[in-house]
């Protein structure tokens, strides 16, 4: 069965092979940092395995790794590799002989995916099913990569090496932006565990006139977006505003319907998802990936449509729910 | 209620605004947090290492990178460009206007994973939308062609974002179901989706309209920059 691990490994080999070619290149820091992750990803199931069993030695050891990550983010060593466009002649002429062939290997990767979401449910032999269903959208592109990869190697004629070196490059230019989203589901937990979102929910609603509809429709919705540009996750940030003034305000006192309250107070916080740095992945990671000058780039491409769209949820959630 | 762990919030606050490494600043405040919570330096290392071995799942674009980094090795930007540059009617405006169409209705069906940054955007959404600006703006200067492909990010974004709710079987719709039923609201899942068809339908038309204007000021730009080298040939 094709499973998520497998994924994760093959990530895993992918980390392991970027700190293979820093370290023949003298880039030490970063040979220490892509190969540390690498062991993140090797022994990431044995580490859950080990917590749920009782030990936590594993668990901590991957937390010094974590620390010692950010520790090597933080020296500034992780340089970008100067920009080597001395091959751009090469590229147009190769772009000119293979033309629209080269789409087919990126074309791929969605069309697979999407085979392969759609298959899941009736790709079994037997009992035995080849995807594992829990984690099928995941399987599907990590599979769906893989696939693509052999398809553009045949077609550009490269070797696996040259595969790994190119993903290397890639890497490189993202430094230390590609672990970012997964250092802040990390703080998401820790805040979560400390109770920062009931201290703020606490704050908020002792702030807040609750006799006012409107004053108590205009705090949870903002107060999803603003939790969510902290925590940088809506889903985060949910169950916090929602049990801390939705439901005992807006559903408890001013009987709004809930299905109405949760679905609006969510896509309010989503408003929050374009504003922040915190939601990496989608505002930071593309910054450094389509090399933008400005890292807040995406952001400031983003911030208007979020303004007008969480006004929009507001006066959407004040009409709606209260019919 | 114990207030100090939100210092953690603080120094992310701090740090982000001092542009100091996010990376670091990100860690220390977790730091922070935990042993304002009182939490014991063993528990909280274990809480990092957990929490972070458990979200592995966000690192899985990274398997893109091969496929994309061998293809541009290849020519595909180059590919893309030239492309996009044969196509007359497709402007800028068309070209992102039917992108966000299509990642908001196949969020909708849950196709989430099909599109995104490393997927569509750098290899084929980005130049495509650069070689479409060039159609307005020939000479394109660096900062207009990075603002072209900030406009590319954030319309997957917004595509991704406000199709995804509509989606019953997955993510928000179930979070928002199980929380509810967790404080006693039975609610089936299609009641709650429904309610995010008017913020999809809101966010096409406003971002949209976003895109119109952007490329109707790039095309104001480039008038008076042309009617002066017009002036200049006539001298």
């Amino acid at each position: 069965m094709l499973r998520i691990e497998y994924v994760y490994w093959a990530c895993g080999l992918l980390l392991l092979a970027a700190g293979a070619f820093e370290l023949r290149d003298r880039r030490y820091a970063q040979a220490a940092f892509w190969t540390i992750l690498a062991v993140c990803f090797f022994g990431g199931d044995a580490v859950s395995a080990a917590d749920k069993a009782g030990n936590a030695l594993p668990a901590q050891a991957t937390g010094i790794a974590v620390i010692v990550l950010a520790a090597i983010a933080g020296t500034g060593l992780l340089l970008r590799r100067p920009a080597d466009d001395g091959d751009a002649p090469l590229r147009r002429a190769s772009a000119q002989r293979l033309g629209n062939r080269l789409f087919l290997p990126a074309l791929a990767i969605p069309i697979v995916t999407l085979i392969l979401v759609l298959l899941t449910p009736y790709a079994h032999v037997g009992d035995f099913a080849l995807i594992d269903a829990r984690q099928s959208t995941l399987v599907a592109l990590g599979t769906a990569c893989v696939i693509a990869a052999g398809a553009a190697m045949l077609l550009t004629r490269a070797s696996v090496a040259t595969a790994f070196g190119e993903s290397t490059r890639l890497l490189d230019s993202l430094s230390w932006a590609a672990l970012l989203p997964m250092l802040l589901a990390t703080l998401g937990a820790v805040f979560a565990a400390t109770g920062v979102g009931e201290a703020v929910a606490h704050l908020v609603s002792a702030a807040i006139p609750t006799q006012s509809r409107d004053a108590c429709v205009f705090a949870y919705g903002i107060g999803m977006a603003l939790f969510t540009i902290i925590m940088g996750n809506a889903f985060a940030a949910f169950p916090v505003m929602t049990a801390g003034i939705g439901l005992p305000l807006l559903v408890g006192q001013h009987g709004a319907h809930a299905a109405v309250v949760g679905s609006l107070g969510m896509l309010c916080g989503y408003c929050g998802t374009l504003l922040t740095p915190m939601a990496a992945n989608f505002n930071v990671v593309p910054a450094a990936l389509l090399e933008l000058r400005d890292p807040n780039g995406v952001i400031r491409a983003q911030w208007p449509t979020a303004v007008l769209l969480l006004a929009t949820n507001l006066v959407l959630l004040d009409w709606l729910a209260f019919r | 209620m114990n207030y100090w762990p939100l210092l953690g919030i603080a120094i992310v606050v701090v740090g982000f605004a001092r542009r100091m490494n996010p990376a670091l600043v990100v860690v220390v405040a977790g730091i922070a947090s935990g042993l304002l919570a009182g939490l014991s330096i063993p528990d909280l290392l274990a809480l990092l290492g957990r929490a972070f071995v458990s979200n592995r799942f966000v690192l899985i674009l990274i398997m893109t990178l091969p496929t994309i980094g061998l293809l541009e090795r290849a020519g595909l930007r180059e590919r893309a460009h030239s492309w996009i540059a044969g196509l007359h009617q497709l402007t800028l405006a068309r070209l992102l206007i039917a992108y966000l169409g299509v990642r908001q209705c196949l969020s909708m069906l849950g196709l989430i994973a099909v599109a995104g940054h490393p997927q569509t955007v750098r290899p084929l959404l980005a130049p495509m939308a650069e070689a479409a600006a060039e159609k307005i703006d020939p000479a394109l200067d660096d900062e207009q062609r990075d603002r072209v492909k900030a406009l590319a990010a954030a319309t997957d974004n917004v595509g991704l974002f406000f199709g995804e709710d509509v989606f019953l079987a997955f993510g928000a719709v179930l979070l928002i179901q199980g929380f509810l039923s967790q404080h006693g609201i039975e609610l089936d899942p299609r009641s709650i989706a429904i309610w995010a068809l008017p913020t999809a339908i809101a966010a096409f038309v406003i971002h949209a309209l976003r895109i119109v204007w952007f490329q109707r000021s790039l095309r104001r730009r480039r008038k008076p920059r042309v009617a002066r080298e017009a002036d200049d040939a006539a001298h």
